[in-house]
This record gives structure tokens, sequence and C-alpha cells, in this order.
């Protein structure tokens, strides 16, 4: 039994918008992995709930004439990860959000959900900030657009004013095209875990292969909230790839972090994670690009 | 004959399809929903609490307060009751518990018309608190200045124990001996059995029924009594099937206050499950336990002198208390021998962490998670092969301990290492692992064990047995030993229709056990099902079996000297001629007009042996090094459980116990808060039980060596599997980096530290 007062079935994005503004303590519900644990645990006993898990408008990857990757809110991981489009153009995401949780939360969970909740260890958010993925929100008056980076406040905190809703996260045809990418999860255990530390990159080789056209470095459970690491990433921009190079751009990486020490890991620990991981994806990067190290 | 074979498990259809009833299935009407108020402090006192917003939450039926309960102080543990006062268990807290101990102790339980009532009740509950310092180191809690948890107990020591054998001060005098010493540590690790712990209760005819998750429903019938200040026989227990217990459900936990409850509700029916992170906190957990130990070796390898000391973490409540430390001491001494002396000092101690009780080889995993990785860092010290040195000190055939009587009958550890080795490929894997370098690197461990089957001479030992001929020549059996997903049920029900001649398929066992109808014995606990039920089985199955026969002799007027029962048919012994069906005779008795005859058995079978149950591990790991990452690749347990009974039965045992060893020797870990005391990772989100990906396969293998003391030459398998795994591992990991990390759990945290310490980071 779960501690509720009210649950909204909204019908349309609309119409989700409208019942929001008319009851500004209500919460967004989706999938529910997220928040009916926050019910369960009392955090959110007695809450409204506005539910927009039927809204299948919302739901789906496609493809936009100019060659975007849309992809809606309430797709969940497990259709993401199955998706030809994701498949074919940013595997790497599906295969980031094949290690959320277990099947069941897989094909529950949403990536909206991952998003809009605002942690640090969401496996598909490091991804989405190594694409430079850009969101769109909706409320009464219209649509925004902004980099996923500016989304993300603090922990737990995103860009959602009152009545708001994310409808669309878009990864740019600029952003993918040539780019061949890795993540990797590291945690306590190889599934039903969250991240101790996680690690996406992408990379661009020139066309022999030989160096980095470009390379983009973004981790989760770094900081506060998933960043990118601009230090590593332009220690390794335009360099002719070598092991040495490896080595520096994951030295360099620890510049930009900021991993605290919690009962969960040590700063020592997650900073030793930060290099090593940035190394290792940056290796398999280059492999999917056909290059060598 | 179906002892020795893989039949199917008795509740396997049930259990597999959903059709199998656990406590929570039974309640097919509303109950009364209870929920436990729980300290959120560690250390301290309740000085006053405030119900009066908790009672206007619409649905609230009854609040109890620890200043509202009986004040009795009553013993937990799961064990047999003693008649002699000084072997009782310790009686140290009542049902809801103003003397805060932990935080997480029990102080006060809402009754309401529904869960989400009870659980906005609880919310409302204002407490007010005196705070003590929170204690949760055991050395921090001997200090003179530290607060005593329980007034009766100074330096907040519950007992301290010990032996010395031999002289040690004499023994260390000889000439050349080598000096080795280590400190060794063990986590609080749970039980996480998958059903949580739940009972309910209800009234009639002013007795009170309990239907719970409990391995030991004789016991709790007692312990319920004594805590609300029954007689005995006003309480009822009924144990339905259960879904896991590991020793935890070996003590009476929250059935007590469930009884209470229903009493202060008019008899209604009252349901209490607890959450899965009150079971972490506020039910049992594993003793944390800290070893010292110094070792005097001859260069050859013979230890000449040995001295344990252990401080386990007791917890905030005795439960089953100092017996676990205790057995450790046994291990310690009978597993290796010492030309000289050994000698040990055994501390159990309280500090305001979860009580610890009973968990799944009881002590043991701890001690041998220490001897067995001070094994290895001696031989390693010697630049001996571990296994060599072990073979110069381990426990040999013809072994006697006077104590308990047990005598080792066989070459039993050479044998079982010896098949480990094979599979292992030991030599050639130790020469292949030597001097690597790179980040990523294997290694081969390996570890052995010792195991006491039941509890004798120390606890009583007695069973009881009920068998009912039908009429068609089935028998209903029952037993007080459960089934507690181990398999009992299956192994019983092979033993009866094995001794007494009939199919495996006519032995009706009544699976589930309530105080009223079913026979005493004391439940599932120890490694005794098998050993214990199998001696009452015998017993009452021959008694079955000379009635059958007499009752034959008496129709077909032949001597029943001459008669035996073989695959459900009377037969002639001497012309194998079958006489009658068992289900013939059975009809004819009840509805014999001449003599008729209810045919049943009944007996009660008190065992005064115990045996000595072995085995090892041998584990390869992949560690990687930069990662703090500890794989392994394979392993494998190799036991001498005696006889099997039904081998893939045996073979799922040792799966479970080999898991449970691989989460204690790398992931699994509860940790608090140093400040607070309080539990930070009491979730199976930050408990690290480890997952089905995160196994390698796991292989058993067995030597069967018939145990003369046993019904069916049986001894110790339900917990032994969880003994050597984890220092096997630790072992392996020292083999493939050279570093020795003497505290459980390895997970990447510790590793990380240990291998940066050892430059390899």
């Amino acid at each position: 039994m779960f501690d509720i007062k009210d649950i909204y079935e909204a019908k349309s994005v609309k119409d989700a918008v409208s019942h929001l503004e008319a009851h500004p303590n209500a919460k967004i519900i989706a999938g529910g992995s997220d928040v009916l644990i926050k019910i369960r645990e009392g955090k959110l006993a007695g809450c409204e709930l506005v539910s927009i898990f039927k809204l299948d408008e919302l739901r789906g990857v496609e493809l936009t004439m100019q060659g975007d990757i849309k992809i809606k809110p309430l797709t969940s991981f497990s259709h993401i990860t199955n998706d030809p489009v994701i498949k074919r153009y940013v595997g790497v995401l599906g295969e980031a959000v094949d290690q959320v949780g277990g099947p069941q939360i897989r094909n529950i969970g949403t990536i909206g959900g991952n998003i809009c909740n605002g942690v640090t260890s969401a496996d598909s958010a490091s991804t989405l900030f190594a694409f430079d993925a850009e969101v769109e929100i909706t409320g009464s008056e219209g649509t925004r657009l902004i980099p996923i980076k500016d989304f993300y406040k603090g922990p737990g905190q995103v860009d959602l004013k009152p009545a708001e809703i994310l409808t669309a996260i878009y990864v740019r045809k600029a952003s993918y095209e040539g780019y061949f990418g890795s993540y990797i999860k590291y945690s306590m255990r190889k599934a039903m875990d969250i991240a101790t530390l996680g690690c996406s990159v992408n990379v661009k080789l020139t066309e022999d292969k030989k160096a980095f056209e470009d390379i983009r470095i973004a981790f989760g459970v770094a900081g506060p909230v998933p960043m990118r690491s601009p230090s590593a990433e332009s220690a390794g921009r335009g360099k002719k790839i070598n092991a040495e190079l490896i080595e520096s751009i994951g030295k360099a990486a620890l510049e930009d972090v900021n991993p605290r020490t919690s009962w969960r890991a040590s700063r020592e620990f997650r900073l030793q994670l930060v290099e090593e991981l940035t190394k290792r994806a940056l290796k398999k990067s280059i492999e999917l690009a056909g290059g060598a190290y | 004959m179906s002892v020795g074979k893989s039949v199917k498990r008795v509740d396997a259809y049930e259990k597999v399809t959903g059709r199998a009833r656990y406590t929570d299935d039974f309640l097919d009407y509303n109950p009364l929903i209870a929920k436990v108020l729980h300290s959120t402090i560690a250390n301290g006192k309740v000085l006053s609490m405030d119900i009066s917003e908790a009672v206007k939450i619409p649905g609230v039926v009854k609040i109890v307060t620890c200043f509202d309960v009986p004040d009795i102080r009553f013993p937990t543990a799961g064990h047999p009751w003693s008649t002699d006062p000084k072997h009782q268990d310790v009686a140290d807290r009542k049902l809801l518990n103003t003397r805060v101990r932990l935080y997480g102790d029990d102080i006060a339980a809402v009754i309401a018309e529904d869960e989400v009532a009870a659980a906005q009740a609880l919310r409302k509950i204002k407490v007010e608190y005196e705070e003590y310092e929170p204690i949760l180191d055991v050395f921090r809690a001997m200090e003179p200045d530290a607060p005593l948890l329980h007034e009766e107990f100074p330096n907040n020591i519950l007992a301290h124990s010990g032996y010395e054998e031999g002289d040690f001060e004499e023994a260390i005098k000889e000439e050349g001996l080598l000096k080795f010493e280590g400190w060794y540590e063990t986590p609080i690790v749970q039980h996480c059995h998958i059903e949580p712990v739940i009972s309910y209760a209800y009234m009639e005819k002013g007795r009170i029924t309990v239907v719970a998750s409990t391995q030991i429903p004789h016991i709790v019938r007692r312990i319920t009594a004594q805590a609300l200040g029954l007689p005995w026989g006003k309480v009822r227990i009924i144990k339905p099937y259960i879904g896991g217990g590991f020793g935890n459900k070996q003590d009476a936990l929250y059935e007590p206050l469930n009884a209470y409850l229903t009493t202060q509700v008019g008899g209604r029916c009252v349901k209490l499950e607890i959450s899965r992170e009150e079971t972490f906190v506020s039910t049992r957990v594993r003793h944390s336990i800290k070893f010292h130990i110094t070792s005097y070796v001859r260069k050859d390898g013979r230890f000449v002198a040995r001295y344990l000391k252990s401080y386990a973490n007791q917890g905030a409540y005795t439960s089953h208390g100092h017996a676990i430390a205790a057995k450790g001491g046994a291990a310690f001494k009978q597993l290796y021998s010492a030309e000289g002396a050994v000698k040990a000092d055994l501390y159990s101690v309280f500090t305001n962490t979860p009580a610890a009780g009973a968990m799944r080889a009881y002590g043991i995993p701890q001690i041998t998670f220490a001897m067995e990785s001070h094994s290895d860092d001696i031989a390693r010290a010697l630049n001996m092969d571990p296994i060599e040195f072990r073979r110069i000190n381990m426990m040999k055939k013809g072994f006697y301990d006077p104590f308990s009587q047990n005598e080792n009958y066989y070459d039993s550890l050479n044998a079982v290492i010896a098949k480990g080795k094979e599979y292992f490929k030991w030599d050639e894997k130790v020469k292949a692992y030597a001097n690597q370098t790179g980040p990523v690197r294997k290694g081969v461990g390996m570890s052995i064990f010792w195991y006491n089957t039941a509890v004798w001479p120390t606890s009583l030992e007695a069973s009881t047995c009920r068998m009912v001929l039908n009429q068609d020549g089935s028998i209903q059996m029952q037993m007080p030993e459960t089934e507690i997903g181990q398999g009992a049920d299956t192994v019983f029900s092979q033993m009866a229709a094995h001794t007494l001649g009939i199919p495996f398929e006519n032995v009706h066992i009544v699976s589930t056990q309530d105080t009223d109808i079913t026979p005493f014995g004391t439940g599932a606990y120890a490694s005794r099902q098998t050993y214990i039920g199998g001696m009452v089985i015998k017993k009452t199955a021959e008694i079955l079996k000379e009635k059958i026969l007499s009752y034959a002799r008496s129709i077909n007027r032949i001597a029943s000297a001459d008669l035996d029962i073989e695959d459900g048919n009377i037969i002639n012994k001497y012309s194998g001629k079958v006489l009658m069906s068992v289900g013939e005779l059975a009809t004819e008795a009840l509805y014999s007009m001449q003599a008729a005859e209810h045919i049943t058995a009944e007996s009660t079978y008190q065992c005064k042996t115990n045996a000595l149950s072995m085995g090892c591990c041998f584990a390869e790991v992949e560690v990687d090094i930069p990662l703090g990452k500890v794989s392994v690749l394979d392993i494998i347990n190799v036991h001498d459980c005696g006889m099997l009974i039904n081998p893939k039965l045996a073979e799922a045992q040792v799966h479970g116990g080999v898991s449970m060893s691989l989460g204690f020797g790398l992931s699994e870990q509860l940790i608090f808060d140093p400040k607070t005391g309080r539990p930070l990772n009491n979730n199976f989100l930050d408990y690290k039980l480890l997952t089905a990906l995160d196994h390698p396969d796991i292989q058993t293998d067995f030597v069967e060596f018939y145990e003369p003391t046993s019904a069916y030459g049986t001894k110790a398998l339900g917990e032994p599997p969880t003994v050597p795994p984890a220092p096997a591992i630790r072992n392996a990991v020292l083999n493939a980096t050279g570093v020795a990390i003497n505290e459980a759990p390895l997970n990447p945290h510790k590793c990380f530290a240990k291998f940066k310490e050892a430059g390899l980071i």
C-alpha cells in the first residue's frame, strides 16, 4: 500500500501542464521507479501525483528530417537499448541504459525520469552529456530548448519550473556523426546497482585513424551532478594517439572532477576510477572507431 | 530404496507453481496491521513518549509503548530450554524497551486498520530521549569509562572463556621457533532470507495462536509464553512454508510482540510484517569478530604453540551470545594441532549495533577466515606449498575429543583435498601464476574446515516422530524438524520409505508444524536435521514396520520373523512371495470385524553423539588491480558429509552455502555512521548481496565416508558449505598479488587501499 493522497491520469501534455498549474504541490510520475520508492520511504508520503505514463505521444525514438535523434522521455530503458535508431547511431546510449538496475526496472523506468530525478549517478546522463544532448521542456507558455548541462542545477535539482514537463531529448547529427563511444559503469555488482563512477567517452578520429579529431569525456558521480572534463578533452583533441597520450588524458581528467568522500566510496578511490576508467573507455572507443593505441 | 537417489523434492511442484502457501498467503481476510516504532538513537533511554497526535490518525486502533508492556525480561535464543538455571539463555529484553541499546531498538508499536494509517501514526509519535555515547567498537566497549549496555555485565563483556592445553609459556621456549602473529577481522553481515520476518496472531478460547515464519515453532512457543508470562500451553505456534531463515529465524524475533499485540485488541488478528530495512537492523546479524592469532612454528612447518584471542561483537542483546565465539574456539584447537600447547581467550562484548545471533555455520566462517588466512601467511613466509603446510598440522584420522566424544573415523581432510587439488590442477596453476606482473593477475587459494554436526553435549538433542498408516498403505509422517528450504521434508520422506520398505511417493510428510499437533522437537538449526531427524525416523519406522508385520503375521499365520516389507508389499523373506500389499493389510486392519486396529507409531530418540564434518574449498581469482576488483573465475567445495541421502539436494546446499560465503568474502557488510550508530546501508541496493551475474559456476564434489554414529551414515552439510570459500578467495588474492588482506570483505574499497599501500597502484 502506498500513501498517496491523489493521482490524476493526464490525457495530454497540455492537460498535464494545466493540472500541474492547478495543483502546484503535485509530483509528476512516469514509470514510478523513483517516485514510488520515495513514497514508501515516507519522503513523499501523502503526496499528490500527476501521471503522464499513458501519454504515448511522449514515447519512442525518431530520426528527424535533419538527421537529429529525438528521444521522447517516456521511452523505457529497454526500448532505448533495442531501438534501431539508437543502435545504429548512438549505440553507446543503449549500452549505458542497459546497465540500469535489473530487467524489471529497465522495462518500467524511463529515460526522462532518469534525467529529471537529477542524480549524478543516472546511467543515461553521462552519455547524454558526452553527446551534448539538448532537452526540450514544455510549459503553459510553450517549449524551450536547453543544453543538458544547463538542465542540471544541483543534486536532485533540475531546471523544471512549476508545471513544466520534459518533452524531448535531442542528440544532434553533428554530435554523433563520425563519433564512436563507450560507457563504463563502475559498480560493486554486475547488476542491480548504482554507479560508484560512470564514465562515457566518445571520439572522432582523423581520416587516417591516427589522431583524435575530437574527444568528449563525461562522468557521473565525479561531482554533485554529471559533468564533462574540458581539461581531458583538450589534452587529447587534435593529438596523435599513443599510449602516453592516453595516460596524460587520464591524468588531465583529474583536474576537472570533484568527487566527495562518502560511505559509498572515498574521494581517493573515485579519483583513481576517474583516471582509470577514462583510459579504458578511451581505448575502447578508439578500437570501435577503427584506431589503435 | 530411495535413500541415495536424487528424487524430486516433495514440495517442488507446489513451490515452482506458486501454490505453496507462506505465512502471508494464509491471510485471506483483512487483519489489523501492526508496525514497530524504532529508536533513532543508538544508546540511551526513552524518557517520554507523546502519542496524542498519532492516535488521532483515522484507522489507528491502538498504540502501545515501552511504558505499557509487561515488566518481564526474556531470552530470545532458539536453544533448547535448559532446566538448569545456570545453562539458561540470558533474559535481557522486554517486548518493547525504554533502555535503548541500538539505533533501531523497538520502543512502541501501532496497530491500525491498514498499513498507511500505521505508517502515518509512527511518524506522529514524539519521543524524548536521554542520550549516551554510541558504542560501536568492542575495544571501546571494554574501556572502564564506556557506558554499560546491561548493568549486570561489567565492561560490557557478556562472557569471557578460554582454555590452555599444554603449557604455552613452556612450549614457546623451544629453540629455533619462528613466531607469526596477525589480526584478522570479519564483518557484520545479515542472513538476507527472501521472505522477510513475518507473523500474524489471534486469540481463540483464551489462547493465542501465532502463525510465523520461523525455523523453531516449539521453541518460539516457549519463548512467547515466557515473554508474556503465560502458561506455555496457552500459546500455539504454526509454521507454514518459509522463505529462508539461515539462523535469523532460529530466534524468537517478533512473535512474542505479535502475540502481545493481539491481546491488546481483544484477540483480533494482527499482522506484523517486518520490512527489509528493519530486518537488517532489528532482527539478528552475524557476529563480527576480531581475531589475534599467535603461532610458534618449527622451520619444517610444524605448529608447536598457538594462541587465539577473539573479540566477538555481540551487538545490543545476548541472543545466542557466547556460544558462537565458543564454537570458534573449539574449531581453533581441533582443526590443527600443536605439539606443545594451544591456548585461547574468547570474549563476547556488547555494543550498540544489531544483536548478533545464529547465522549459518555459527561462528565457524569467522574463525576459519582468520585461521586459514593465518595458515597461508605462515606457509608463504616459510616458502611452503599451503597444502603441504596444512597436511603437517591438520586433524588426523583417529583424532578423539574427550568433551564431545567425537572421533575422526577417516582421513577426511586428505581425501577432500586430493579431490579438490586434482579438479583444480593446483600444482600447474601455482606454477603458472608465480611471478606475475601487470595490472590484471590471477591466483589460486584454498582452505579447509572443521564442523560439528549437532549440539550434543552442549544442549539437548532429542526429537519425536509420528507415523500413521493409511488405508492404502501410505503413511502420514510428522516431524518437529522443519522444512526451511533446505529439503528436509524430502530427505525425511526418503529415509522413512527406505526403512519401511514402501515407495517414496507413499510417504506423505506433513510440512506444517503446529505446536498443538506436531510431536515435540526443537526445529531446524545447526546441521542436525538429517542426523537427528534420521535417528528418530529410523526408530519410529522400525516400530511401525514391526506393528505392520505383526498384524500381517496374525492374519497370515506366519512367524513375523519370516516376513518383510519390500516396495509396499508384505513378502515372505525366504521365498520372496508377495502375501499382500501394505495397503490391503491396512484396510483390513482398520475395518476388521475381528481385530480392528489403527496402526501408528510415535517415538522419541535422544541422541548423545555428534559428528565431525569436514571439507575444503579451492578458488581461482582474477584481480584487476587498478580497479580494486576481485573476480572469482572458478570455485569448488569438496565435502565429507558422510553418505548423501539425495545427491542433487546436497549439491544445492553447497551452491547456496558457497554463494553466501562469496558475499561474506567479497562484498557484504552492514555499516553504521560512526557518530550516531545509524545504519547506513540496510537495504538491498546499498548492502551488496551478490546477484546471479556476480557468481562463477559453483563446482561441488563429495567424499562419502559412512558416519558410524548416524542412522543413515550422514553428517553436517547444511552449514559447512558456507565456511571455506571466503578464506580460499582471500588466499587466492594473496597468491595473485602478494597482498594479504586480513579484513573481510575484500571489496574494492579495501582492495584499492591495500594495493595502494603495497605500491601496486
